[in-house]
């Protein structure tokens, strides 16, 4: 190690102004930050609270994305036997959820395997070349983005939609704004947007949540068989809103009991540990969390956004049950927390120091919305069933007028004490 | 814009001199009143779904500012100043009205998609910008060169943005596929955020960017 260390160092003088291989200094300085903490030392005053850099801090959060990476892998794989089941009689045990561990976890490596690479591969191109234009090497900030981009994507999404979408994300969401450390929205977040408005069949609907969906409904002559179902538990609920709600892929009257039909198929503890369709890593609530006690031990994460996205969208869900002008407001409050991405949005994407609010009070206010927003979206308009990614993405902008509130309450606060005394 | 002043001024100056092209180039680039100066942005993201329907709008926009720069130069000297705003609007009302019957006599279903877009030429803030700022104080044929200059400047964008969002939003040029359909049988898909008006806005961003980095005087100090 020590030897490489000095092999490294000792070539720093070529890439430096004037040296040899100047033009490659951002490529340089890149790969030798990656292996070694970079040797600056502070020479004017101390400002050091913790030797911790940019990279190892990224570095913390790709590692607390680890268990929903997993989870999403195997989850994957679960689904697309599932959803083949109905059309090849042979697989019918795979419908239990731990029968056929292996090919669930092979099928599963193969597709989201290369969505992660696409993802880092044109994510890591755009900031090079940006790098070189500036003259400055890779922006740490990619290395979460390139692994929360296929984690909220669909398993089955074409691969070049993820790369322009993380083109997009990068350049117009990021570099254009002066690149790592100064955009307004969540890079990971855009990237989905962006493609959940510009291929709405490829991210939406009932045909993509399962892996696989599009060649059973071709073997079954494009319809639906019996039992089968495509959709998502949000897409259910989202269908309460309508005429014609549907559960688990069983049309129901409006009569019936939704919510308990609804409780039935979707068991709460199922859908904590995230045994329910979805994007490939948000479906966890468990590894989420799991992830979040690893951000929050190590001081990476604000513990008060996390909280307070949940209290937000529990609060709101309970309001709701009050209002219950439909029957997805009738939902028990806690069923919001663990279906869909909302526990992955609130531990990964909500608490994104950049994009995030930076005074304490303002990261309390902005979970609680945040939090609330998402509730509020999913029940009140069905075109939108997931909440959480037009919520943050909101609550991102909304940032800067809740810190500067809070700092000017604080400012008056102490005027006013400052006048009595 | 006293009499005495013009009386001074050298008599023979060629058509294009020197300062009169730049009154047409300048608006085109460096003075551009999309890009540059931020103006006439709302129909820019409203008709730019689709290449016609920006080619016919340029168009009215050409005709609107050509004869209302000529119409309000001539009559500078003759108009309050008090109540120049409320001329000025007369003037461009009634080109547009004349716009707005020809549309609809000669291209129905253009004028139809156009609709109210036809209509809100009367509010653009380039033709009010350009009486005000330059017609109001310059002779008849300045002011035409500055008309033509500043709504080709505004035609360009309008065109480019628009031939980015058919073609990229529905596979089109001016009505017409363009994109082999052996394109969407390996799984090409059109964008759909192309039609929407936001991307019209991250387009003229785009080259908004372009321009300033190609001329870094445009970038303004923090």
């Amino acid at each position: 190690m020590k030897a490489l260390e000095k092999i490294i160092h000792n070539l720093d003088p070529k890439f430096e102004k004037g040296g040899k291989w100047e033009k490659m200094y951002p490529l340089y300085e890149t790969l030798s930050t990656f292996l070694f903490t970079p040797k600056h030392v502070t020479k004017k005053g101390a400002h050091i609270r913790d030797g911790v850099d940019l990279k190892r801090t990224m570095f913390m959060v790709v590692l607390a994305l680890i268990p929903c990476l997993l989870f999403g892998i195997y989850n994957t794989g679960h689904w697309h036997y599932e959803i083949q089941s109905y059309v090849n009689p042979a697989l019918e045990g795979y419908r239990d959820y731990l029968t056929g561990f292996g090919d669930k976890v092979i099928y599963g490596l193969i597709k989201v395997l290369p969505l992660v690479i696409v993802s880092y591969a044109a994510g890591l191109a755009v900031e090079f070349v940006f790098g070189f234009i500036k003259g400055h090497g890779l922006h740490e900030g990619f290395l979460v983005s390139g692994m929360l981009i296929p984690l909220t994507m669909p398993a089955d999404v074409p691969l070049w939609m993820v790369a322009i979408a993380t083109i997009f994300a990068v350049v117009i969401g990021k570099e254009v704004f002066g690149g790592t450390g100064m955009n307004i929205l969540n890079v990971a977040l855009t990237a989905r947007a962006f493609l959940y408005f510009a291929y709405p069949t490829a991210m939406s609907g009932d045909k993509v949540w399962k892996s696989g969906t599009d060649d059973m409904l071709v073997q079954a002559g494009n319809v639906m068989p019996d039992g089968a179902s495509g959709a998502t538990a949000l897409g259910d609920l989202a269908s309460f809103v309508g005429d014609s709600p549907v559960v688990a892929g069983k049309v129901m009257s409006s009569s019936d009991d939704l919510v308990a039909a609804f409780e039935s198929a979707y068991d709460p503890i199922h859908a904590f540990i995230g045994m329910i369709p979805g994007s490939v890593g948000e479906t966890s609530t468990l590894a989420a969390l799991l992830g979040g006690a690893i951000l929050i031990f190590t001081g990476v994460a604000s513990w008060r956004i996390i909280l307070s996205f949940f209290a937000g969208g529990m609060l709101f869900g309970l309001l709701m049950n009050g209002v219950g002008a439909n029957a997805y407001m009738d939902l028990p409050g806690y069923y919001h927390l663990i279906i869909g991405g909302f526990a992955f949005g609130a531990v990964f994407m909500a608490t994104d120091p950049v994009t995030a609010a930076q005074t304490s009070w303002g990261k309390i206010w902005y979970g609680l919305l945040g939090g609330a927003l998402t509730v509020l979206i999913r029940v009140l308009n069905p075109a939108y069933p997931e909440g959480i990614m037009l919520a943050i993405l909101f609550m991102n902008v909304m940032a800067p007028l809740i810190d500067h509130y809070v700092v000017q309450t604080n400012i008056k606060r102490r005027q006013k004490r400052f006048k009595t005394a | 814009m006293s009499e005495s002043v013009e009386k001074v001024k050298a008599p023979s100056e060629p058509l294009f001199s020197k300062k009169n092209k730049k009154l047409i180039t300048d608006p085109l680039s460096d003075n551009n009143p999309i890009t540059i100066q931020v103006l006439g942005i709302c129909s820019a993201l409203a008709i730019t779904v689709q290449v016609e329907q920006a080619f016919f709008m340029s168009a009215s926009v050409l005709f609107v500012l050509i004869f209302g720069n000529l119409s309000i130069s001539l009559l500078r000297n003759l108009i309050p100043s008090r109540v120049r705003i409320i001329v000025q609007l007369v003037v461009v009302a009634s080109l547009v009205i004349i716009v707005n019957e020809v549309l609809q006599a000669f291209v129905p279903d253009v004028s139809e998609k156009l609709s109210v877009f036809v209509g809100l030429i009367i509010t653009n803030c380039i033709i009010m910008g350009r009486f005000e700022a330059f017609a109001m104080g310059n002779k008849p044929w300045p002011s035409v060169l500055d008309a033509v200059g500043n709504a080709v400047g505004y035609a360009w964008i309008l065109l480019v943005v628009a031939i980015f969002r058919e073609v990229l939003g529905s596979g089109k040029f001016w009505g017409m596929e363009i994109l082999p359909q052996g394109f969407y049988e390996m799984g090409y898909m059109n964008n759909n955020l192309m039609i929407l008006p936001p991307m019209a806005l991250i387009v003229v961003g785009i080259i908004i960017w372009i321009q300033r980095s190609k001329n870094p005087t445009l970038v303004e100090e923090h």
